[in-house]
């Protein structure tokens, strides 16, 4: 469902701020596959995900979603195939739109936009459906602004506009790290159940371990633009979060001498 | 005073445009100087030259949209700042509609056209010593309702609440796979082709075009959202649309009021606008004004004003736990919304 081959990204190329993003990156996922992502800060998770929405081009190396080279299409050309949930609960819904409007907006993701109208009595029915999913009551407050929603509230809606037309591919960064406990327990539900039920290849970055090895099939750690590790559906189901950390100090280690050298 | 509701909805539809850009689309965009200009100019000197004067309104709502077009491509495609890439627009067009001007079949270049003998879309109504009277505003306002009913329309298909998305949160837009870039110009064009349209309809009005039409129309359009905004909310999309159109016809009401007054000159009315705008702006940051106004007026309601995220408490929610711990939380720290 998604190859990429070679990715390489520098910031600031050629200047003091130079950093490397990405060095070299592969990395495959099967149709149906949920792999879950961690590493320190600037390892390259989020560049990785922003790489293939499309909001950033590469340097080098081949992006291909369901076959197709999408390497230049910008992130707008690939919102058909892929479904982005952002960390920020603000980033991936529109506040002064009604909680229908961006459905309505979601629902047309990636299609050709015509002067027909936005929505319609069916429509309304059908969102009606999916906002009861959430369990949040969404459903008897449709017409509100999304701005008035909580921020769990808001990304719980983000998930359900990113899942609901059943993208090839979901890129879900940190999406629950701006949430309190419970509710990033909830939304992380939510998630589970909503790739379950649409059977999706999702892409989830994290910085909590135990997420990590809670959702998905397979696990994949990522160290100074490259990914270091990676864990089949075998191992992952053995590990813990003990082995993840030992794993990460170890390796930590071992790439230690380039940042000596740098 | 019936010759200044005229005017008044003649404005409201450039005060739509304004609406599109800077409420809908959130870009400032002040061709609307030039736009406005190159539709009066365009118009002008075709009737001039013996157009049919439709054939010329439509001529100069398409000048005025070519002029958006113009800015929408310096802002998207060679990524200028909304405000430069309209100023750099405004100015070539003070040119080029002097250009427009000089386009008469006698060959002279202008400044300024006179229509007064010529047939407009508004000489019906001249002959019949009309303008200005009941007859003339229920014209005008039907046509002008029309228009507004037109800009509901737009911004509740498919395409408009992608434009409302890429003002709203472009990001997501993109994210949503809408090519902001379109979006942007297409409501740039839109936009300017109402101005353009409302410079039509007032050079045909007011029996002339002259070159510094446009001065200063951005902030009349600007006041005239403001106000109606104010009085009406923005809760629904076409009680904005109306409370754009009362905005421009009351802030035009109000000039001829001011008028009226002998010390005030007609060169004042300038700085009457940027006052005008100055005060609106102002008051309407002012939390108690917003409330006022909320109480007064019918069309508003309190859930308008953008509260603190708050959740609805649900007994059945999985969240119902957290709900409740946040209210008792809330609940026992009064002082903390009036501090912060």
């Amino acid at each position: 469902m998604l190859t990429l081959t070679g990715v390489s990204k520098t910031f600031y190329p050629g200047t003091a701020n130079e950093r490397v993003a990405l060095h070299d990156v592969d990395l495959e996922l099967a149709t149906g596959d949920f792999v879950t992502v961690i590493g320190s800060n600037g390892a390259g998770k989020s560049t990785l995900l922003n790489i293939i929405g499309g909001s950033l081009p590469v340097d080098q190396g081949t992006v291909l979603i369901g076959g197709k080279d999408v390497t230049r299409l910008p992130a707008h050309r690939r919102a058909a195939r892929v479904a982005r949930v952002f960390q920020d609960p603000q980033a991936g819904t529109a506040p002064h739109l009604t909680i229908e409007q961006n459905l309505a907006v979601a629902l047309n993701r990636g299609r050709r936009l015509t002067l027909g109208r936005g929505l319609t009595r069916a429509r309304r029915a059908s969102f009606a459906e999916h906002l009861a999913t959430l369990e949040q009551g969404l459903e008897n407050r449709m017409n509100h602004r999304v701005g008035l929603l909580s921020g769990g509230q808001r990304q719980a809606l983000s998930l359900l506009m990113a899942t609901f037309t059943r993208p090839d591919l979901l890129l879900l960064d940190e999406h629950t790290a701006a949430l309190d406990p419970e509710r990033a327990e909830l939304v992380l539900r939510l998630t589970a159940q909503m790739i379950d039920e649409h059977r999706l290849t999702a892409l989830m970055v994290t910085h909590n371990m135990e997420h990590a090895l809670r959702m998905g099939n397979r696990l994949i750690m990522m160290h100074e633009g490259q990914i270091v590790s990676s864990l089949t559906p075998e191992e992952k189901a053995q590990a813990e979060v003990s082995d993840l950390l030992d794993w990460f100090s170890q390796k930590k280690g071992g790439l230690s001498d380039r940042t000596l050298l740098t | 005073m019936l010759g200044a509701v005229d005017q008044g909805l003649i404005i409201a539809l450039l005060a739509l445009g304004v609406f599109l850009t800077f409420r809908i689309l959130n870009f400032a965009d002040l061709t609307v100087d030039g736009s406005f200009t190159a539709g009066t100019a365009t118009t002008a000197i075709f009737i001039f030259n013996g157009v049919p004067p439709l054939t010329a309104t439509v001529a100069g709502m398409i000048a005025g949209a070519l002029a958006g077009l113009m800015t929408g491509v310096l802002h998207t495609k060679f990524h200028i700042d909304p405000l430069l890439a309209s100023i750099l627009v405004m100015l070539a067009m003070y040119t080029i509609n002097t250009r427009i001007m000089s386009l008469g079949h006698d060959g002279l270049e202008r400044t300024n056209v006179g229509l007064l003998s010529q047939t407009t879309i508004f000489t019906g109504l001249v002959e019949n010593r009309l303008r200005g009277s009941w007859v003339s505003v229920t014209l005008i306002g039907a046509g002008v309702v029309i228009v507004a009913l037109v800009v509901v329309w737009f911004l509740n298909t498919k395409f408009g609440f992608a434009v409302m998305t890429t003002g709203d949160n472009p990001g997501m837009a993109a994210a949503m796979g809408i090519n902001t870039t379109r979006t942007k110009i297409i409501t740039l064009m839109v936009s300017n082709g109402l101005v353009g349209l409302c410079g039509a309809v007032t050079a045909q009005y007011v029996g002339s075009s002259f070159i510094e039409d446009g001065r200063g129309m951005i902030l009349i359009g600007l006041a005239s959202v403001i106000l109606g905004n104010a009085i009406f909310g923005t809760r629904y999309l076409w009680l904005a649309a109306i409370g754009v159109v009362v905005g421009a016809v009351l802030y035009r009401v109000a000039i001829f009021w001011a008028l009226k007054w002998e010390f005030i000159k007609n060169s004042d009315m300038k700085l009457m606008s940027a006052v005008l705008v100055v005060i609106a702006l102002v008051v309407s940051q002012s939390k108690g004004a917003n409330a006022l106004v909320t109480r007064l007026s019918p069309w508003r309601r309190r859930s308008d004003v953008p509260e603190q995220m708050s959740v609805v408490p649900n007994p059945f929610s999985p969240m119902a736990e957290v709900d409740a711990a946040h209210a008792a939380a809330t609940a026992s720290q009064p002082s903390k919304k009036g501090t912060s």
